[in-house]
């Protein structure tokens, strides 16, 4: 039994840094705790509940990402774990950590700026291509591959890149 | 159909929150039906994404009515086994996609519509209404900047892109009417700050509306008269059409999932 040899406190962080490490099925260099995906992780009755909030209402990884963090914290000892979606407070864009932004440009996706501009109906975004750094780029399309990304084009070095949108 | 339908205890919040729900399932829908058809790829995508967004948006908004309604339905149920005289949408939403500038009118006449409503449903007294609209507000902001675009394109285009986008503001206007009328259950959910009165977003709808179609040299109808029926379920023809395509599944294979 895991909880024989550990106080509330150090399994609440070992499961912590088990839901921590799920990633994003869709752009897996990001795991659930660099995008601010994952909220808390509460130990209720010697029973693990994890709270994630969804980037996007139509997200389709969510499903996938809760029967992740179950698996893993099931692999990790931790039986019947739960996993509990809110939606309040709302997903932005600014709770993506600083590690998870640099990953993303590595990756060759452009990382998410201030929201500042959103309600702006036709403002301006400058982003940097990933590839080059170039902010010569224009936008080719507000939605992308996935509900989160928009797609852009670097006009320096010619290549389509995806832009993580501002939410 | 094989499947009987469901029977839903229309409370007031129960009915407010299913036609919130409807309007975007069946938008949605429709934006869906786009998915290897639209003009080009880039726009193919952006219509699907568009209708993750409202079908997300409508799970939401069931799962809360089958919650509050506690009669043991759920969003499948309540998305696959009502008929289409329990659907409660707009008419606007179940228009036909017609071409391309019926579909971005209507798009654009409702994106314009629910962000304004979204932004004022953040500040309602229930809970879990103002937090489904302050997720669904970030993603309505998107789609009135998309729909605006085209509009201005289409308008301020071609000869023909102008004549066709002129022919959907003059088919699709009756049907906005409908998005600013409640009934009396409705009424009482607005007066205990609830619900949204949308006759108070009216005004700055018709502002950023007209201010994009006049820019896309495109003018609205002078017509006052608006064409209502969907929100108490009196449907135009194309519902049922629509339904029996969405539905078939869940009919034909009661509980089917894959």
């Amino acid at each position: 039994m895991v909880t024989a040899m550990f106080d509330d406190t150090e399994l609440r962080q070992r499961a912590w840094d088990v839901a921590a490490s799920v990633v994003d099925p869709e752009i897996p260099v990001l795991t659930i705790a660099d995008l601010g995906v994952l909220r808390d992780v509460a130990l209720n009755d010697g029973r693990i509940e994890v709270t994630i909030t969804p980037t996007y209402s139509g997200c389709p990884a969510m499903n996938m990402i809760t029967l992740e963090i179950e698996l893993a914290l099931e692999r990790a000892g931790f039986r019947n774990s739960r996993v509990r979606t809110v939606l309040s407070p709302a997903w932005t864009t600014d709770w993506m950590s600083k590690d998870g932004r640099r990953k993303l440009r590595e990756y060759g996706i452009a990382p998410p700026q201030a929201a500042a501009s959103r309600r702006a109906l036709f403002g301006v975004e400058q982003v940097a291509c990933p590839q080059c750094g170039s902010a010569n780029t224009e936008v080719l399309s507000e939605f992308g591959s996935t509900s989160c990304k928009a797609l852009w084009r670097c006009k320096a070095c010619r290549e389509p890149f995806d832009h993580f949108k501002c939410h | 159909m094989a499947t009987p339908s469901i029977e839903v205890s229309e409370t007031p919040l129960v009915l407010y929150t299913l036609r919130r729900a409807d309007d975007a399932l069946i938008l949605g829908h429709r934006l869906s039906e786009w998915c290897g058809h639209a003009p080009m790829l880039e726009e193919d995508m952006a219509l699907a994404n568009m209708g993750l967004d409202l079908l997300g948006q409508a799970r939401e908004l069931y799962s809360y009515a089958a919650q509050v309604e506690g009669n043991g339905n759920d969003e499948d149920k309540l998305a696959y086994l009502r008929d289409v005289r329990q659907y409660r949408n707009l008419l606007l939403v179940e228009q036909p996609n017609g071409d391309f500038s019926h579909t971005m009118v209507r798009q654009f006449f409702y994106a314009v519509f629910a962000d304004l409503y979204w932004r004022a449903m953040m500040r309602s007294k229930d809970a879990t209404l103002a937090a489904i609209a302050a997720k669904s507000e970030k993603e309505s902001a998107y789609h009135v900047r998309h729909a605006s675009e085209w509009i201005l394109r289409l308008g301020d285009g071609t000869e023909e892109s102008h004549g066709r986008a002129q022919d959907a503001i003059d088919d699709l206007w009756a049907f906005t009417g409908e998005m600013f009328a409640v009934d009396d259950g409705e009424r009482a959910l607005i007066e205990s700050a609830i619900a949204v009165d949308p006759a108070a977003l009216r005004p700055q709808w018709l502002k950023t509306v007209s201010g994009i179609v006049s820019e896309a040299t495109l003018a609205l109808p002078t017509s006052g008269w608006m064409q209502q029926g969907g929100r108490s379920g009196r449907h135009s023809e194309h519902l049922g059409h629509l339904l029996s395509e969405l539905q078939s599944m869940q009919r034909t294979f009661p509980g089917a999932t894959w």
